[in-house]
């Protein structure tokens, strides 16, 4: 059967020899122009005046837009529409677009781009948390809290305290693919746009409205992203409305990339956050109470901030029964790129912010971090009574008690722990540490209705297969799992089914390709089209041999029913001729979930996925400088779908996420400009960077819900593995000297060189 | 400009190429060669890498800053061309699909490329031949994966090709802007002084790329065959202004190892590969890492206008930021390093290990005779508006006793030559402390200490 078989990815092919097509590869028609869009300059202020002449006289421009211009209502946002295509007399970001150049090549309209001159009457701008706080410039009345008891008595009651603030910072996407469109006028007014986007459904929404024409008037097709990790969920709609608008306006097909320079200025990133804690715990470090406040930074709109701080509070706990828990978040507003989307939506921040708690416990205790993280996991799946989160959900399928004893046996934890111990006495300048670190996340959309999929499959009469769903394919393997569940629906070779671009006109109303929900949602959806036309099919043919619907089996490419045993091609071409219909959709809804997120009491998570990672890390205490020497990943993908997809997850999540905390460090100047808008100054990690030793298992269990084929989501889950490099560094500082290394993120050398003072100094 | 090169195993005429034409722009828009992607237009992810052939061999080089003039003469061969004729697929292609080397794909074709060349050149260190190519999904190891199992498949004949076509070509008539020496290229500066000089356009094409900017009238010197020399004498190493920082580092390695070491980390691959010693010096950059590395060895450049030659120490050269001490129409021909016993230790820090721009480079040139420092020659990047010499700290250790409480007692000095600045890339306060800890490293490591986490196993 095809699930469970660590296949290729359905387009290695195409990869490796260049052919696989992304937006900026499509052919486009003749007379196809290009755009580009003129930035502002400040972070915050009123356009007093704009001067596009040069613009407009540049070689090339068809024309210039400004907000004035556009035709209709142009919003980009996926949440509060606050985010005009064009600025609206406002500047809120340094970087804002201020004005469209259509012109007749790409680069024509970047020169054009840069000829545009906008006075701006300056305002004060906001830019970090410090000035939100002091300007109360937040989105929501205020801030939002869950608790569980009373967690300021239960700490104030507990042997032990601790308190503490973490500085965690954003993270740039770095698709390889920067963000593309292409808009295809069509005849009465109706557009065709391809998209590099997660969501193919909120592009036709957006560009139907700037275009002040229904849904159905919109088709957008999205192939595939060069990378996506939340990057594109929303942050795609500016170009596709952009080309949209401009389209309409020439009749002319339009493209716009974005020049990697721009990519960075203009789109959102990772919320950077500060987080203060307080604990009180035992003498064995068992949590009793704990308060955290989580800020994050925002930027100018709200986008989908306000779930990614959901999310943050509800990745508070991790691993952890918190018996009194206390969270309270801040959305701040602040003159910067709207912070967005980015692979875990807030999870890691708020699981790092604990991790943090549990290892500043465990020095405070002088205990290895890995027994006070253990006192505080949740009961097991297999114990009597289950534990609840914060928010009031039953954690049922607890499995990491079992994975932990597993990693740490297969890591050699202990003797590698005392090894470190060792080296680090003999050893004055250069220093080793080493991390265990769990997680636990949660799977769903918290916004429960779009945890829903559709699917549309359609049999040929010569068997073969054409295959469609909402899912979009970022590089994450969707295209392959969802196939090969067809495949296995129809006990047909992977090669019969036709693996076809996202399509709004094939499946409408879809949710983005976020949330590690793809396969799961899209996974059951074509299971239930699948099924459909199996079904008629074995109920036609029990008819025609007089028999019952059950006796027929669909497999190794035949379908046989008794004696009789036709092949795939044979039985759709005998149900064709005996009119059956062979095409149907699919539809999936996740059972279960059910949540307010302003009591924020619930379920909203289906179930959870698990993981654990051990890494061992070395720094040098005379310049910060640290390397990732071994890494021991057991993750959870409950019954694997594809094992080599989701080891591929995993690694690069891993990777992904130790940069996060690592090298990737974004700096603003203090009038707000981004100044590392570009892969010479933000440092994603290369290829040396990746651990010497890597040893990535998957554990095997099913998953207890009822998913496809009992697998587990893997997206976003291996992400927050990197933690463990965060804090295997705090490890090795923790070496130096008395005082508890405070590392705040990204743990740069420069950081790991100010913490070594500190800690050294005992503070 | 004409210009008359190989594509794909074609050759290919073209007139009137401008000198901003990118080599990448020009695939993806003018031959519908798609696979080349672009994805920063810096040099910096990769994604465009291609595979050019000249009479020094073949390379991986950043087809988003190689400007179309450069390639007259050349072979050119795009990821469409890795695969063989009959669509067979390259053993690092098979290798990439069988190891899951691909997510996304839009690093892949980079990558094959990348890994292609070094297959073809029996280069087996993947870490350094694939650290100028970007991947954001796959966390590298079944990359690395792929390139170990393809490492012992027979090179497949197609690639032979293009070494074999340039070695037939009787070649076409140059244009005025490529001069074949700098005899050519002297006349051609006194003719025009303001010509720009493109040695390999890892920086010039920044300047196409992202200022947008003009560059004309440029001449390229990639013709310049005399400028490409490195000669060795009892004496002196002479290094031509045009050769290539993989082609210093190669011949660094057995003379200055550390200095080698640090140009394995100069860009990636691709840039060393394209870049000029002469370029990194001339263009006057406080973080470029070659003059540090060269001031400490006590290099002397040689300018020259017409048939006028001057020479000056490196570090003379450097007179404030963004103003170095070359006339109009002048142009850097070589840089002489004096045959010494190597006491180089180079110490590059940036975010990143690999391909990172220095926030702090220093090189460091201490001669100890019976415990005694009898001379010192420290040079920085990254501490000021320039490439600049640690003057007072080298005086605070000259004729002293080789000893921490030396280092020590030179702490106020490194206040009297640097004062740094804060950026993207570091504090100025981490920039001083490290500056000062690399004595400190440097002393220890003489001592045969343990200082690098790069010698360290988990």
């Amino acid at each position: 059967m095809s699930v469970s078989q660590p296949l290729p990815h359905d387009a290695a092919h195409l990869h490796v020899t260049g052919t696989a097509r992304y937006v900026d590869d499509i052919p486009t028609p003749a007379r196809c122009l290009h755009l580009a869009f003129g930035l502002s300059d400040v972070a915050a202020g009123r356009i007093t005046a704009i001067d596009l002449s040069a613009v407009r006289a540049a070689p090339g421009v068809i024309a210039v837009l400004t907000d004035g211009d556009l035709p209709h209502d142009a919003d980009c946002s996926p949440s509060a529409h606050d985010e005009p295509l064009l600025a609206k007399g406002e500047v809120h970001y340094l970087g804002q677009p201020l004005f469209l150049v259509v012109a007749t090549s790409h680069l024509a309209a970047r020169k054009a781009a840069r000829l545009g001159s906008a006075r701006i009457a300056e305002t004060a701008a906001i830019l970090s948390i410090d000035d939100a706080l002091a300007a109360d410039s937040r989105f929501e009345e205020g801030p939002r809290t869950y608790s569980k008891g009373d967690a300021a008595q239960a700490i104030t009651n507990a042997p032990h305290q601790i308190e503490g603030t973490f500085e965690i910072g954003g993270q740039e996407h770095f698709y390889l693919e920067g963000q593309a469109a292409l808009a295809l006028p069509q005849e009465d007014g109706d557009m065709l746009v391809h998209s590099s986007t997660q969501h193919p459904s909120e592009i036709q929404h957006k560009v139907a409205h700037a275009l002040g024409r229904p849904m159905n008037a919109v088709r957008v097709e999205t192939r595939r992203m060069g990378g996506g990790f939340g990057g594109k969920e929303s942050q795609g709609n500016a170009l596709a409305i952009a080309c949209a608008v401009a389209a309409s306006l020439t009749d002319q097909p339009c493209k716009m990339r974005y020049d990697r320079d721009d990519d960075m200025m203009i789109t959102g990133k990772r919320h950077d956050f500060r987080i203060t804690y307080r604990a009180g715990f035992d003498d064995t470090g068992k949590l009793m109470g704990v308060e955290f406040v989580q800020y994050a930074r925002c930027g100018w709109a709200q986008d989908l901030s306000l779930p990614v701080a959901d999310r943050a509070m509800l990745h508070a706990d991790n691993a952890y029964n918190l018996p009194a828990a206390r969270i309270e978040s801040h959305r701040l507003k602040t003159n910067t790129q709207s912070a967005t989307a980015y692979r875990g939506f807030g999870g890691p921040q708020g699981v790092v912010g604990i991790e943090r708690v549990i290892d500043h416990v465990a020095h405070h205790l002088g205990a290895d971090p890995l027994e006070v993280r253990k006192v505080n996991f949740y009961a097991a799946a297999t114990a009597r009574a289950h534990d609840t989160t914060p928010y009031g959900q039953d954690v049922e399928d607890f499995i990491l008690h079992e994975m932990t004893d597993a990693l740490v046996t297969n890591s050699n934890y202990h003797t590698r722990r005392q090894a470190v111990i060792d080296w680090n006495a003999v050893n004055p300048v250069l220093k080793k540490g080493i991390a265990l670190t769990p997680v636990k996340f949660g799977i769903s959309f918290t916004l429960t209705h779009l945890n829903q999929a559709g699917a549309l499959v359609h049999v040929y009469q010569d068997g073969s297969v054409h295959l469609n769903h909402g899912g979009t394919e970022m590089g994450q393997g969707l295209f392959q799992k969802v196939a090969q569940v067809a495949a296995a629906r129809f006990g047909l070779p992977l090669e019969a089914i036709k693996i076809t671009a996202t399509d709004t006109s094939k499946v409408p109303n879809t949710s983005a390709t976020a949330a590690s929900s793809g396969s799961d949602l899209n996974g059951m959806a074509v299971k239930a089209a699948c099924d459909k036309i199996r079904d008629r099919m074995a109920e036609f043919l029990a008819k025609h041999h007089q028999s019952d619907a059950s006796n027929v089996t669909f497999a190794d490419g035949k379908v046989c029913l008794g004696d009789h045993s036709y092949t795939f091609a044979e039985a759709a071409k005998l149900s064709y001729e005996n009119r059956i219909s062979l095409s149907a959709t699919g539809f999936y809804k996740t059972p279960k979930v059910a949540w307010d997120r302003i009591k924020g009491h619930g379920r909203p998570f289906f179930y959870f996925a698990y993981g654990a990672a051990v890494t061992e890390v070395v720094i040098d205490t005379l310049t910060g400088e640290n390397r990732i020497l071994r890494t021991d990943i057991l993750h959870d993908a409950g019954a694997s779908l594809n094992p080599a997809l989701d080891i591929g997850q995993i690694e690069g999540g891993y990777v992904q996420g130790a940069g996060w905390l690592t090298t990737e460090e974004l700096v603003w100047d203090d009038k707000g400009r981004l100044t590392t808008h570009a892969p010479s100054t933000y440092k994603i990690p290369a290829c040396g960077d990746r651990p010497d030793v890597f040893n990535v298992t998957l554990w095997d269990s099913e998953n207890r819900e009822d998913t496809i084929y009992r697998s587990k989501a893997v997206g976003e889950p291996p992400f927050m593995l990197g933690i463990s490099a965060f804090l295997a560094l705090s490890d090795a500082v923790a070496a130096c000297g008395p005082g508890y290394p405070a590392l705040d993120a990204p743990a740069t050398a420069e950081q790991i060189l100010h913490t070594v003072q500190k800690v050294r100094d005992g503070i | 400009m004409n210009i008359h090169f190989l594509l794909n195993g074609e050759w290919v005429d073209l007139s009137d190429i401008p000198d901003t034409q990118t080599l990448l722009d020009w695939l993806r828009e003018s031959r519908n060669l798609n696979g080349t992607k672009e994805g920063c237009n810096e040099g910096d992810c990769g994604a465009c890498t291609v595979m050019v052939s000249d009479a020094q061999g073949t390379k991986a080089l950043n087809a988003c800053i190689l400007l179309m003039p450069q390639l007259h003469g050349k072979a050119v061969r795009t990821v469409e061309g890795i695969s063989g004729p009959d669509g067979m697929l390259h053993p690092v292609q098979q290798a990439m699909i069988e190891n899951h080397g691909s997510q996304c794909g839009f690093c892949t074709p980079g990558f094959v490329v990348s890994m292609a060349v070094a297959h073809l050149n029996g280069d087996s260190d993947h870490d350094t031949v694939l650290a100028g190519n970007l991947c954001r999904c796959t966390g590298y190891a079944p990359i690395i994966r792929a390139a170990r199992s393809a490492a012992d498949q027979p090179v497949p004949p197609w690639m032979l090709h293009d070494m074999e076509t340039l070695r037939g070509d009787a070649g076409a008539e140059a244009a005025p802007a490529l001069p074949g020496s700098s005899d050519a290229l002297a006349a051609l500066l006194l003719e025009n002084p303001d010509t720009t000089l493109v040695g390999g356009a890892t920086d010039v094409g920044l300047w196409v790329t992202k200022r947008l900017q003009d560059i004309t009238p440029a001449a390229f010197l990639h013709r310049c065959a005399d400028l490409q020399q490195i000669q060795s004498t009892d004496h002196e190493i002479r290094i031509g202004a045009a050769v290539t920082l993989d082609r210093l580092g190669a011949a660094m390695q057995d003379l200055h190892p550390s200095f080698a070491d640090m140009i394995r980390r100069y860009g990636s691959a691709q840039v060393r590969s394209a870049a000029t010693i002469g370029g990194n010096i001339a263009n006057g950059s406080p973080i470029g890492d070659g003059p540090p590395a060269l001031i400490a060895l006590g290099a002397v450049l040689q300018l020259r206008l017409g048939d006028t030659r001057r020479t000056l120490p490196l570090e003379d050269f450097f007179i404030e930021y963004g103003k170095q001490d070359r006339g109009r129409g002048e142009f850097v021909e070589f840089i002489t390093i004096p045959r010494q016993t190597d006491r180089l230790r180079c110490y590059k820090l940036s975010k990143r290990f690999d391909q990172d721009i220095s926030a702090v480079c220093g090189c460091f040139n201490i001669t100890v005779e019976d415990g005694m420092v009898t001379s010192a020659r420290i040079a920085f990047g990254g501490m000021a508006g320039t490439p600049k010499r640690a003057s007072h700290v080298e005086a605070a250790l000259t004729g002293q006793p080789w000893t921490k409480e030396t280092i020590a007692a030179a702490w106020p000095a490194w206040g009297l030559d640097y004062t740094p600045m804060s950026d993207m890339r570091a504090s100025a306060s981490y920039r001083s402390e490290t500056a000062r800890n690399m004595l400190t490293r440097y002393y220890l490591e003489d001592l045969g200490g343990s200082v690098s986490v790069l010698e360290v196993q988990p």
